[in-house]
């Protein structure tokens, strides 16, 4: 099944390796998640995986080197090798700074909140790593404020850290505006330097001119606390699991019609249908939907046996993403669901660009005719045509996002699509609002709050 | 030395006078923003170009060497297979509509 060589879930269980062998291999980021409720102390923190590596020329090099052998690719959804955006940084001239993102606006997406709360010192370690190595003078790590609990869990264990006094960086825990484009690197550095936390228009990258002017490398929160694995026991190790061009461990968020939603760690590259029984969702659930909302939709039997890698699913027009993995009920209409999602993200977009200020909201109203069986006029061939318009033309990849999974519904959903443009609807399409939603749409936000 | 048109999508504000002035690269969707062709500016039009940017009245439109080669992170990019391309340009398909 695998065309990549390298040891993925499926070869090693062909080699009798036991499942609790398996398990062990993807249980780096997580392990004793299981073990207690509240996150890991500082000293539990060391206990399990040993101290802070001091920076310097480690036996595996330095950790740009390291992190690079080690094929470390970002976590937050763009998969950008991160060894390679290190260079880039430490390589500009000014002093560089680092920051840690945890915003984590994709709505279906637990797993940095996971990470944080239960691993805060796998986190901070990777950020403070990263500063030495690229020279950095400060690490942020940002937050939504609105997620109370988790900035407090944030303090206490920098705090920790603090009394500790490893950490040759300081690290300053923000609470940011939490709309669903604040997430992006550029609302990020935007509100990090007194501005509202909307993207900006690049050039600049924030690896060029970030904070303060500064290069900035800005990773995922998920992919720092790799970084501080990989300090620690070295490149060798980390592509012990995964694919030979995608190694290592992920992190999943598993939801929807499932019997066990929640975050799994997994090897990069385990078969999708793999990852779908850890949390036990029958393979003859409904629709799936792959990477996040602004991924794409599949037929859970017909990807079962690909490998949740980036070059593995781009020939299905898939993604990783963020690790997100809804499985709607067989029951459910992709139509409704998607028409739903569309609407929110119309509506979330920072108001900056006609193309998606203008597009998102009348793709989302095609689309809702459609789910609703009641299209005005030639609705697909309209909605073919705003896709193919809005693309691209935005600040940011947000309207990009829609389009994709407006598209991806399309073709999906082929079936349906005929029925609904033809008024005949689906039983829950035609159910509407009675039936239960399955993706998520966070409550509204305050209207007001981009600074 | 090639040219390519390119928009500033946050600065732009749909007056439309770059489409009006250079319809042969600039075309309007439907909500009247611009749509830049993908294609170098040719020779002969790069004075009218050049103009074009001047008298855009909010300087969102700019022309830059064509092919300026990016090789950046693409760090929050929601599709990595497209966003590398779409970067500096935020060109779309060629030609007026």
């Amino acid at each position: 099944m695998t065309r990549h060589g390298g040891s993925t879930a499926a070869q090693t269980a062909a080699r009798g390796v036991s499942r609790a062998e398996r398990l062990a291999l993807s249980t780096r980021l997580t392990a004793g998640w299981h073990d207690s409720d509240r996150r890991a102390s500082l000293r539990a923190h060391h206990d399990r995986y040993g101290p802070l590596p001091q920076h310097g020329t480690g036996r595996h090099g330095t950790l740009i080197d390291a992190v690079t052998h080690a094929g470390l690719t970002g976590r937050g959804g763009a998969g950008f090798p991160t060894g390679v955006k290190m260079r880039s940084v430490a390589s500009r001239r000014g002093q560089p700074v680092v920051v840690a993102n945890g915003m984590e606006s994709e709505p279906a997406s637990e797993k940095d909140k996971a990470l944080l709360a239960r691993a805060p010192h796998l986190v901070l370690d990777g950020a403070v790593l990263a500063a030495t190595a690229i020279g950095a003078g400060a690490v942020h790590l940002c937050l939504p404020r609105s997620r109370e609990w988790l900035i407090a869990i944030a303090r206490q264990a920098v705090a920790e850290r603090e009394r500790f006094g490893a950490d040759q960086v300081a690290i300053e825990v923000h609470g940011m505006p939490h709309q669903y484009v604040s997430s992006e690197e550029t609302s990020v550095v935007h509100w990090l330097n007194g501005g509202e936390a909307r993207p900006t228009a690049v050039p600049p990258r924030p690896y060029e001119k970030g904070v303060a002017g500064r290069p900035t490398l800005l990773d995922n929160v998920e992919t720092l606390a790799h970084v501080a694995l990989i300090a620690r026991i070295g490149p060798a190790w980390y592509r012990q699991a995964g694919l030979a061009d995608a190694p290592g461990t992920m992190l999943t968020t598993i939801s929807g019609a499932v019997d066990a939603p929640g975050v799994y760690e997994i090897e990069v590259g385990t078969p999708i249908g793999e990852v779908l029984d850890r949390s036990g969702t029958p393979l003859d659930a409904g629709p799936l939907l792959i990477g996040g909302y602004f991924g794409t939709w599949h037929d859970a039997q017909e990807v079962a046996g690909l490998p949740m890698a980036e070059t593995a699913l781009r020939p299905v027009g898939a993604s990783p993403g963020a690790g997100v993995l809804v499985a709607l009920p067989r029951d459910a209409c992709g139509l409704a669901e998607t028409a739903r999602v569309l609407a929110w993200l119309a509506a979330q977009g920072a108001g900056q660009c006609g193309p998606c200020v203008y597009g998102l909201p009348a793709i989302a109203d095609d689309f809702a005719q459609l789910a609703s069986g009641r299209p005005k006029g030639p609705v697909l061939d309209r909605l073919d045509r705003r896709l193919s318009t809005v693309i691209g033309r935005g600040a940011c990849r947000h309207p990009d996002g829609a389009v994709r999974l407006a598209g991806s519904a399309l073709r999906a959903f082929a079936a349906d699509v005929k029925s609904h443009v033809s008024r005949r609807v689906c039983l829950s399409a035609r159910r509407g609002e009675r039936r239960a939603a399955v993706l998520p749409i966070p409550r509204p936000a305050d209207q007001e709050a981009w600074l | 030395m090639r040219h390519q048109l390119a928009v500033n999508p946050i600065a732009c504000t749909g007056h439309g006078i770059c489409a009006e002035m250079l319809p042969e690269l600039i075309g309007l969707d439907e909500w009247g923003y611009p749509i830049l062709a993908e294609h170098d500016v040719p020779r002969h039009l790069t004075a009218l170009a050049r103009r074009a940017v001047r008298l855009c009245p909010t300087l969102a439109l700019r022309l830059e060497a064509a092919n300026a080669e990016r090789t950046v992170p693409t760090g929050g990019a929601h599709d990595p297979v497209r966003a590398g391309a779409r970067q500096a340009s935020n060109g779309q398909k060629a030609g007026p509509r």
